[in-house]
């Protein structure tokens, strides 16, 4: 914990980049996602990529070996989905502690064959339903999710990471505020009931040029809604490519007193729906928020592979990290 | 030190609780206790028209929604969830923050649930004990939600002052101790109970209200104070006349005693100022007990309300003259009072409206324009012009859309701001209602304004001519970084530069060549316009190539002029310090030492400190006061400007519109080096804090030494403590509004005033509180006699140096200021991310009492003070230069 920050202070830290993009390029099928463990399981389990860390290891742990060995400080384990929520569709919502755990412990064991200093961040995901929104327009007043639903499930998610061994938990991808304050809250829960604490870290989604969050809040009014919990750092990722993201993470810098992270996706993606931004590309962008001393930790999302890693690693050994203002 | 957090809410939107917010309204017709027509519309699960009621508080101007669903009858719990679910889904009402109101527990925690912003919630007390206390609040912190906290305990809701502060406390060191609860994050609600009741024990509710606010104001950090205000009238209920003068009323004296927040019915609330004078005695007798007979007399009072009549309005000559030379006249003279009238004559007489613009009102304007440029008129005046102007075109604009006609365009749009960390602003407005009397479009984003916005604006816009301003120095840096944003994007769009610490030079040198479109530094009013005209005009190219040219030749100049500056090493600089005779001087030993607040009640007392003559030179008037008056060419103006002023002067005095507010230190301190070390007022031997100064580095002809203002204040190796002092002073408070009612009334002229008197008063302040301090707090001139010019021209014994001026131009020195007087949090003066002070009308500096202090430009200094300031500082190189940039030696 003390180590990090205190990395943290001297230097950026890299992050991984994506996980489903270099999933792809194995070509899984149904059987190989089943694998012997799920082979009756009722319902089709193809694209279900969190299901790779029980039924697919090795693969999943070479992905992780793959970005340690670009340059990546800390990497995010295999759960984006993995809570009752998001894994009800494939009817799996009962597996959820093993899928955590198991994640968690395939990614420190990569960890742990590296004689740096590198971090597992249990990944929580936003899952797939929104507790401030309603899904139907015609009824406004609905919503798909409870509070109560989210802290209980998110509970359940990070007790698995942490009994994994996750160093780090990363809140990510929030597009709606209030579900992010529900997995505040079971964190907040689990660390008070089990007398525990790791640094938490926190990212957003700002879906477009309007600067707000899915679920309509500008920069600043996201900032205030979440800092109520002591992170670790606090940054957006996903949606918007490295060069739209640079004046909401500036304003985001400018306004907290946690470390700043940022993961984009590389680019936006082309008429195919693929991110098809070069890693050289993406670290030119990157150069930009590098510049104005934007950020502590820095990684990639959607579309980002180890090239992109790579390259990123080697541009920030040239910068100095950002410092927060009121330190 | 306490260094307070401002309190943050967040809706769709953030909302901060800054220091220059004088009273937050929360909103409270979405109660159900409150509004009949929301409980009503709740139990027929009319929700759509409820949700109306929540748009209609925001569009009246609510800060906070106020949401309470407490009724018998209803199912408070599912009420709150649903309404709470509805306005979240409206863009324009979930933009505010929210107040979770109630006296159920589930149902706040059922609030907190469903919204996604930082809410508010009303209340929690100590009135179940400590323990449901101490649970409710640490729930409510795991939320991330602020407090209201009652003034109620076991025993009930506190109702005396003592009661009121006693229980305050508690429930502050439990929250702030055991519960580690924000302090930022917690509102005080001491109850308001209603007065004049005919029950003698009531006579005090308001003044303890008052007192305990003050109270919890000063000895409980950072929190802020809100309450309940309309149950102070409810014994007046049926009554609105008396119930809104006492609103008012009550407000006025519990915001100056720092209530920053309230529920309250804007509809049921009158002005200040305009409740007629004998109902404000009344009640003023009420509110503040100063009567024995005080209820009976407001009670006969409120049955016999009369109405006084309107006296007859004199005729004037020039209004038999035609239509057209009537106009003019208005335009001219700048006088408001017939323009209306004028206009729609004109209107009805004209095929279409736009004509009165194009035709009359043009003529008009041709006029002042030509008197302008003549030098006939002057900028007061052609800003009162503007007022007049403004007001006739408000007046067709509905007839003009109405007739669905293209307006004549306008000579070109031009988008000004006062760059971000900077709030000075008076030079921009004046530049900005010159130019709209031109015929320019002006789109002005107001003060502190980010880049990003400049520049998104601008191109949204697609604006002609975009203008920065800024006064204090690092908005020079701001105004290049705006020049290398708008290069990076590749725009082409003309740049003006203007403020009091821009210049030709700096223009030249630092911003033109990082941008390859024009850049024109414009420092007055008048050139504003011809500027623009050319910038937009068929000759653009060879205006512009004639400025890049003017340009080239600054900046070959300026690079020549750097190479003859010689500097010497800051050792040798230091070696040849000012060396004072510290053996054959006794230091006077101030009779005052530590922090004392000063609040001018009566801001006349600051009246006989005016310094005119710079008030004039802010209009642009040139002389001195009161010689201006007889000068030839613009004496007439002045005092025109001159009686203006001293007319809202007398309004602002009299009204008390403005509030002054000043603290000072005086400290033992000794230098070391260019430091100046302090030591604690009543520990002299514990260091208290630093004071960096800087040193005159450049080459000195035979004998003159190389000051810093340590050089003024006794060593430590003379083993005898000296003093220094520092002070904040602002006369800000209240400008805002004022300026924002006169802006709404298109009233630019009186807005500026009103900013150029502020800043007067603050200047006035500090000449005022100077002098307090020579003959009273260190009294080391007591018997001194100088009259308002001697102390203009600074005839007295010592020194008011002010960070951000030439002896001291670093900036960073306010954030020490700040600290060791506690600024911010005693009188609210705050600094932003440039350092500049907030409110504008503020002024801070050092007090040095040594004879032979005197003041003296630092000049530039080389880069070797600069690395060693940093390291004094304890900052990086790149910090430290990019604060002292426009000091330093860059050859």
């Amino acid at each position: 914990m003390s180590s990090i920050i205190n990395e943290l202070k001297s230097r950026i830290l890299v992050l991984d980049g994506a996980m489903g993009t270099i999933i792809q390029t194995y070509n899984l099928e149904e059987d190989d996602f089943r694998g012997e463990k799920f082979k009756d399981h009722k319902s089709p389990l193809k694209g279900n990529n969190d299901l790779l860390s029980i039924t697919q290891p090795k693969i999943i742990k070479e992905i992780h070996r793959g970005y340690l060995n670009a340059g990546a400080d800390i990497i995010e384990t295999n759960t984006f989905s993995s809570t009752s929520i998001a894994m009800e569709d494939y009817g799996l919502e009962n597996s959820v502690y093993e899928l955590n755990y198991e994640s968690a412990k395939i990614a420190k064991e990569v960890v742990s064959e590296f004689k740096e200093n590198k971090y597992v961040a249990g990944s929580i995901g936003p899952t797939n339903k929104t507790a401030s929104m309603s899904p139907d327009v015609n009824d406004p007043g609905f919503r798909a999710i409870h509070f109560d639903e989210l802290v209980k499930s998110y509970k359940e998610q990070v007790k698995g990471l942490y009994e994994g061994g996750s160093d780090i938990l990363f809140i990510e991808t929030v597009f709606d505020t209030l579900n992010a304050k529900a997995a505040l809250m079971a964190v907040d829960n689990y660390f008070e009931e089990n007398n525990v604490s790791i640094p938490v870290m926190l990212s957003g989604t700002i879906t477009d040029k309007s600067g707000r969050t899915l679920s309509g809040q500008t920069v600043n009014a996201f900032l205030i809604s979440i800092s109520h919990f002591p992170l670790l750092s606090v940054g957006f990722n996903c949606a918007l490519g490295t060069k739209d993201l640079k004046p909401y993470m500036k304003r985001l810098s400018d306004n907290t007193n946690f470390y700043t992270s940022s993961h984009p996706n590389a680019g936006l993606p082309n008429a195919f729906g693929e991110y098809d931004q070069s890693p050289e590309n993406m670290v030119e962008q990157m150069r930009e928020f590098l510049d104005e001393n934007l950020v502590n930790i820095i990684g990639g999302c959607c579309g980002t592979t180890y090239d992109h890693i790579k390259l990123i690693a080697e541009e920030v050994k040239k910068y100095k990290p950002r410092v927060i203002p009121n330190e | 030190m306490n260094n307070c957090n401002n309190l943050t809410l967040s809706g769709l939107e953030p909302f901060e609780l800054k220091s220059n917010i004088n009273f937050v309204n929360v909103g409270e017709r979405t109660n159900v206790t409150g509004s009949r027509k929301f409980l009503r519309l709740i139990k027929e699960e009319n929700y759509t028209e409820a949700v109306e009621i929540a748009r209609e508080q925001v569009e009246g101007g609510a800060q906070i929604i106020d949401v309470n669903m407490d009724e018998g009858m209803l199912d408070g719990k599912e009420a709150m969830v649903k309404f709470l679910n509805l306005i979240q889904a409206e863009p324009d009402i979930a933009k505010l923050p929210i107040m979770i109101d109630s006296s159920k527990w589930d149902i706040i925690v059922a609030g907190l649930k469903t919204v996604q912003g930082k809410c508010v919630v009303n209340s929690i007390s100590l009135k179940e004990g400590e323990d449901v206390f101490i649970d409710q609040a640490k729930t409510i912190k795991k939320f991330g939600a602020a407090a209201i906290i009652m003034a109620f305990d076991e025993k009930g809701q506190a109702d005396t002052y003592q009661r009121r502060i006693d229980i305050c406390k508690r429930s502050y060191d439990i929250l702030v101790n055991d519960v580690k609860f924000n302090p930022q994050d917690i509102i005080f609600d001491p109850n308001i109970f209603p007065v004049a009741t005919g029950i003698d024990e009531h006579k005090t509710y308001a003044i303890d209200f008052f007192k305990a606010t003050e109270w919890i104001m000063s000895n409980l950090p950072c929190v802020n104070v809100s309450g309940g205000v309309s149950n102070v009238s409810f014994s007046f209920r049926g009554n609105n006349k008396v119930r809104e003068a006492m609103h008012s009323v009550f407000l006025y004296h519990a915001i100056k005693k720092g209530m920053r927040m309230g529920i309250v019915n804007p509809s049921l609330l009158e002005v200040y100022d305009d409740i007629p004078k004998e109902l404000l005695e009344y009640v003023e007798d009420v509110i503040l007990n100063r009567r024995e007979d005080a209820t009976e007399r407001l009670l006969d009072y409120a049955e016999n309300v009369s109405n006084s009549s309107n006296k007859e309005e004199k005729k004037e000559e020039w209004r038999e003259l035609e239509l057209q030379e009537r106009i003019t006249h208005s335009l001219v003279k700048g006088i408001d009072k017939f323009i209306i009238d004028d206009v729609e004559e004109a209107r009805t007489s004209s095929d279409k409206a736009i004509q009165v613009i194009e035709i009359y009102l043009m003529n008009g304007m041709n006029v002042v324009g030509d008197l302008f440029g003549e030098g006939k008129m002057f900028l007061p005046q052609v800003v009162k012009s503007a007022r007049v102007m403004k007001k006739a075109v408000a007046h067709l604009v509905p007839f003009i859309e109405e007739e669905k006609v293209e307006g004549k365009s306008s000579n070109g749009k031009i988008l000004m701001a006062t760059v971000k960390g900077d709030v000075h602003d008076i030079g921009k407005n004046i530049v900005g209602v010159v130019l709209a009397c031109n015929n320019f479009e002006i789109i002005d984003l107001g003060v502190m304004v980010p880049p990003e916005k400049i520049i998104e604006t601008a191109i949204n816009e697609n604006v002609d001519i975009i203008g920065l301003s800024g006064l204090i120095t690092p908005s020079l840096d701001e105004m290049v970084y705006v020049a290398k944003e708008l290069e990076k994007l590749n725009l082409k769009i003309p740049v003006l530069i203007g403020g009091a610490t821009t210049s030709k030079t700096h223009t030249a040198v630092k911003i033109s060549p990082e941008y390859s479109g024009p850049v024109v530094h414009v420092n007055d009013a008048s050139k504003a316009v011809p500027v623009s005209t050319s910038l937009l005009s068929e000759e653009s190219k060879s205006f512009t190539a004639r400025i890049s040219e003017q340009y080239k030749l600054a900046r070959e100049n300026f690079k020549n002029r750097k190479i003859t500056k010689n500097f010497i090493s800051i050792e040798e600089a230091r070696k040849n310090k000012l060396k004072l005779d510290w053996e054959n001087y006794t230091i006077p030993k101030p009779n005052f030492t530590g922090v004392k607040e000063i609040e001018i009640k009566d801001l006349s007392t600051l009246r006989d400190y005016f310094d005119w003559t710079q008030f004039f030179r802010s209009w642009n008037l040139y002389g001195i006061y009161p010689d201006i008056f007889s000068y030839e060419v613009n004496g007439k103006e002045a005092k025109k400007l001159f009686d203006d002023a001293n007319e809202l002067l007398d309004k602002i005095i009299e009204e008390k519109l403005l509030t002054a507010k000043g603290i000072f230190g005086i400290f033992p301190a000794n230098s070391e080096e260019d430091d100046i070390i302090l030591y604690e007022s009543d520990n002299p031997e514990v260091v208290l804090n630093k004071f960096l100064t800087l040193r005159q580095q450049s080459k000195k002809t035979d004998g003159k030494p190389n000051i810093a203002l340590s050089d003024f204040i006794s060593p430590l190796s003379n083993k005898v403590k000296d003093y220094i002092g520092c002070f904040c002073v602002s006369a800000g408070f209240g400008s805002d509004e004022l300026c924002s009612k006169y802006e709404k009334e298109n009233d630019d002229y009186s807005s500026i005033m009103v900013k150029a008197l502020a800043d007067r008063f603050a200047e006035a302040f500090a000449e005022y509180l100077h002098k307090e301090l020579r003959t009273k707090y260190w009294g080391y001139s007591n018997d001194e006699n100088f009259s308002n010019e001697d102390l203009i021209k600074e005839k007295y014994r010592g020194i008011r140096p002010a960070p951000g001026y030439p002896a001291c131009p670093d900036h960073l020195e306010k954030n020490t200021i700040w600290d060791i007087l506690d600024i911010e949090k005693k009188i609210g003066v705050k600094l932003t991310e440039s350092l500049a002070m907030w409110p504008a009308a503020s002024v801070s500096g050092y007090y040095f009492a040594n004879p032979d202090s005197k003041y003296f430009g630092l000049g530039k200094i080389d880069k070797d003070q600069v690395e060693d300031y940093s390291k004094r500082r304890g900052i990086s190189i790149n910090e430290a230069t990019k604060w002292l940039n426009p000091n330093i030696n860059d050859v």
